[in-house]
């Protein structure tokens, strides 16, 4: 039994709801407060590990774990790899954002793309999006990240993204397979991250897993980050099927009777071209994107055809080492 | 999420701009509605996509008994679908116009003390639940007791099922009562209670019109007006330095959270282990250097002085130091199946630092069902007991209930690299043994008042080398004493021997070479460690000797 530890007692406030929140003494702003945490974490794993790296998706998470990676290290530079896998079916405007993007703020990438499978014929036509993705992202990653070799990978994800993901830790623990075992976690307290692993093991590390994509576009706002800009509305050829609206960058097959045609519309999450659905909208500006959010109610991820293959498909993909 | 009440999207970017985070934790029962109310502060509040709630309208599985079934919108894993319970920690987030909110939603279930203090180590506030019908279990206890071992500053208890009761005030008033009484006997905040039925929403996020008698506001409401951070009024200066950034000669910064209290270029800091002093030069962000920083900011210090400082040292204010100490006690919460073992190497992680470390003994395991302590040889998974450490190095800390930060620490074992438990530090008392001894004082006596062994070290011609080792010893917390021979009287030998006996750290610095006394004092203080340092392999600048000597006396165990 403790001694007494709090001696402090609160009555019942009556709440205000007209006037600011009490401060009782200074307090960060939620943006910055999620801002000091990921700078913190990212601080503890390049402090810790040999070889960390950074996934590099080019999606708007990404930009943002780039630009605190630059803050935690200022007025150095970011003292690891960005790593981008590359399953040749991202839109070309990703490719080249990313080439100017790192190369203007002095960071090293590295891109790795599973030759082998891409030379055997793997596509999203030929095979189905799920074993596409298996070869060309999973795979991928998992041998990109084994030739490094290295031993802790910073990944955009977020624990609001989907359900699977709410219960992942933020150092997430991968056997020598890249495997991820929900059952068999961490217990994570404090912002004490465990560090330790044997060799041919390594840890993922999510540095945004408290924020919510209202919060990244605030901070995109704020902080003025560049983005890919598939992320604002503006026509574009796309084929429309059902409620998707599917690009035709690497020309999908279309069912009979489909044809291209151009919608206003922007992308929700960026990824490979087929699998990635686009959404009609005007919103041009960071401000209107975020104006659109939120009287949006359909969650982000939606749009990818992937995770709808089967119920809970995010949770099988991740045990097998998926980001 | 709600709708803005901004009339502008720039009104509503700056009013976001300006909100607060508040992260709480959930504890309850099983069956004490705790996903159903997550999921009705979340649908509540918008924090819900269309497709999600489409998609558990769809669902087969719906325990309700209303047209959606709420709780499923919390359940995560497949496995803990199928059995129908949350089995590990889920976060969950939601907005409202006035604040951000992380939840730690935890489970009740008995085994899974671990998975509630990983919850609660993070929390600011903790919502209870307790079926009206049923009233204060043990877990309910249980579950306050945990929240107040991890700190948690707020206590809000959700009575919920209040239609199950007709919403009787007086099953809710009596309640309250136990719970009130329960808490302030373990010493935890005063709760706040909430009469609400999660299922139809009442006195969740709106008042209930089902509750005439209850006059206070929505558990939302408190939620959102709740102070943040007023427990923290520990604001003494604790910087962990985590990485030193040296991206050119000119430039050496230290960067890290800051753990308590705050900072200002020009104030004065000291370096711990070493306990040299500097002036901050510069407070360095990305955004531009400030003028004042305070916890939790992650920042970049430079200082005036090149001290060596580095990952696992800490800055603090001189006049307010941490405790620094090999040896501690706190309440250990064990998370693995492989039980505590004595005097077994454990990795402790604690700050910055990552020290080997002991259990030496286990003073008490606590039945978290009767809160009753026990005497217990080990703790077992979920178990909680106070134990005393040793660690292989000192660490700077405060006590849990002071500060969070360097109050709490992790153990590691380090043959399966597993997170095995969580410590929460307790102040040190003055020690004293345990039964009130009546002989003469023991050698054991004395170690376990000092918290180390007594040690001489011999160190020709370096007087104020040996006068600044003592003062850094002294701030260690030794028992530290300096002889200085000038008169050249050979009295140095005997003098170490009567300090060695009382326990002390001896610093002896003859003014001139004298091998005889030399050995004549290793003889008379045998067994005790003799440390013969010799001037010429020291350093020339005294501060970096100090710091020199006190490696030495790290690696030999002395401190």
């Amino acid at each position: 039994m403790p001694e007494k530890q709090i001696v402090q007692t609160e009555t019942t406030p009556k709440p205000d709801l007209d006037s600011p929140p009490p401060f009782s003494r200074e307090a960060l702003t939620h943006l910055r407060a999620l801002e000091a945490e990921s700078i913190h974490i990212i601080r503890e794993v390049v402090a810790e590990f040999e070889r960390p790296v950074m996934l590099y998706s080019i999606g708007k998470d990404s930009s943002v774990l780039v630009r605190l990676a630059q803050k935690a290290f200022y007025p150095g530079k970011i003292p690891f790899p960005l790593l981008h896998v590359d399953t040749t079916y991202k839109f070309g405007e990703m490719i080249e954002f990313r080439d100017r993007y790192t190369a203007e703020i002095g960071a090293k990438l590295v891109v790795y793309t599973n030759q082998k499978a891409i030379d055997e014929g793997a596509s999203p036509f030929a095979l189905g999006t799920q074993k596409c993705c298996g070869l060309l992202k999973t795979r991928a990653l998992l041998d990109a990240l084994a030739s490094g070799p290295y031993d802790a990978a910073f990944g955009g994800a977020r624990r609001d993204e989907e359900k699977s993901r709410a219960k992942e830790r933020i150092y997430s623990f991968r056997d020598s397979y890249g495997q991820w075992d929900p059952k068999n976690q961490r217990p994570e307290l404090w912002n004490l991250y465990n560090s330790r692993i044997d060799k041919g093991e390594s840890i993922r590390v999510f540095p945004l897993s408290n924020w919510t994509e209202l919060d990244v576009w605030q901070y995109i706002h704020f902080e003025k980050i560049p983005i890919v800009p598939l992320y604002f509305a503006k026509p574009r050829p796309v084929v429309v099927r059902g409620d998707h609206l599917i690009p035709v960058e690497h020309n999908p097959p279309l069912l009979p009777g489909e044809k291209p045609q151009m919608v206003m519309c922007r992308m929700r999450s960026l990824g490979c071209t087929y699998c990635t659905g686009a959404i009609r909208s005007e919103a041009d500006t960071v401000p209107k994107i975020i104006h659109e959010l939120f009287f949006m109610r359909r969650s982000e991820r939606e749009n990818r055809v992937i995770d709808h293959d089967q119920e809970g498909s995010m949770e099988i993909k991740k045990r097998e080492g998926y980001f | 999420m709600s709708a803005p009440a901004a009339a502008t999207i720039e009104q509503f970017l700056e009013q976001e701009h300006r909100k607060q985070l508040l992260r709480f934790t959930t504890a309850g029962s099983v069956d004490d509605g705790k996903s159903t109310l997550i999921g009705r502060l979340l649908y509540d509040t918008k924090g819900v996509y269309e497709d999600q709630l489409a998609s558990i309208a769809k669902s087969p599985v719906n325990r309700s008994g209303r047209a959606v079934d709420l709780s499923l919108l919390t359940d995560g894993l497949r496995a803990e679908r199928e059995q129908g319970i949350t089995i590990d920690v889920a976060y969950r987030y939601f907005a409202t116009p006035r604040r951000k909110f992380i939840i730690a939603d935890t489970p009740g279930h008995e085994q899974y003390t671990r998975n509630m203090a990983t919850g609660a180590s993070t929390a600011e506030l903790a919502i209870i639940l307790v079926d009206a019908r049923k009233g204060v279990l043990p877990q309910s206890r249980r579950h306050a007791y945990i929240s107040v071992l991890l700190g948690i500053p707020h206590l809000a208890v959700a009575v919920n099922k209040m239609d199950l009761v007709d919403f009787n005030r007086n099953t809710f008033d009596s309640i309250c009562r136990e719970f009130r009484e329960f808490v302030e006997n373990i010493g935890g905040p005063e709760p706040v209670f909430f009469p609400i039925c999660a299922l139809d929403g009442d006195n969740v996020v709106t008042r209930s019109e089902r509750t005439p008698w209850y006059e206070g506001p929505s558990l939302l409401e408190h939620l959102e007006t709740v102070p943040i951070g007023s427990s923290n009024s520990f604001d003494e200066l604790r910087f962990p330095v985590q990485y030193v950034i040296r991206p050119s000669l000119d430039f050496r910064g230290y960067a890290g959270q800051i753990a308590a209290g705050a900072l200002h270029p020009g104030d004065v800091v000291m370096a711990l282990p070493s306990g040299r002093t500097s002036r901050v030069k510069s407070i360095v962000t990305w955004d531009g250097d400030l003028q004042k920083a305070f916890a939790p900011m992650s920042v970049t210090v430079t200082l005036e002085d090149e001290i060596d400082i580095s990952r696992g040292d800490m800055l603090v204010d001189p006049r307010h130091m941490p405790h620094v100490s090999r040896r501690l006690e706190a309440h250990v919460v064990w998370m693995h199946p492989d039980a505590l073992e004595l005097n077994k190497s454990y990795i402790l992680k604690h700050t910055t630092q990552q020290v080997r470390g002991l259990v030496r003994e286990i003073k008490h395991r606590v039945n978290v069902n009767t809160l009753a302590q026990e005497p217990a040889s080990t703790l077992e998974l979920n178990e909680i007991g106070l134990v005393s450490i040793e660690t292989h190095r000192p660490l700077f800390y405060d006590a849990y209930k002071r500060n969070r930060s360097t109050g709490a620490f992790i153990f590691i074992d380090p043959l399966i690299n597993v997170t095995v438990g969580a410590g929460m530090i307790v102040e040190p008392m003055a020690q004293v043994p345990a039964e009130l001894e009546t002989g003469r004082l023991t050698a054991a006596e004395r170690y376990a008042r000092n918290g180390h062994h007594p040690a001489t070290i011999w160190l020709t011609a370096r007087k104020e080398l040996a006068y600044l080792l003592e003062r850094r010893l002294f701030q260690r917390g030794c028992q530290v004493h300096v002889l200085a021979d000038d008169a050249e009287t050979h009295l140095l030998p005997v003098l170490a021997r009567i300090c060695s006996v009382a326990g002390l750290i001896t610093i002896c610095t003859p003014a001139a070479h004298t091998p005889s006394d030399r050995d004549r004092a290793r003889q008379l203080t045998a067994p005790a460690p003799f440390v013969e340092l010799d001037p010429e392999d020291l350093p020339p600048d005294d501060q970096i000797a100090a710091a020199r000597v006190m490696e030495i006396l790290e690696e030999r165990g002395i401190i």
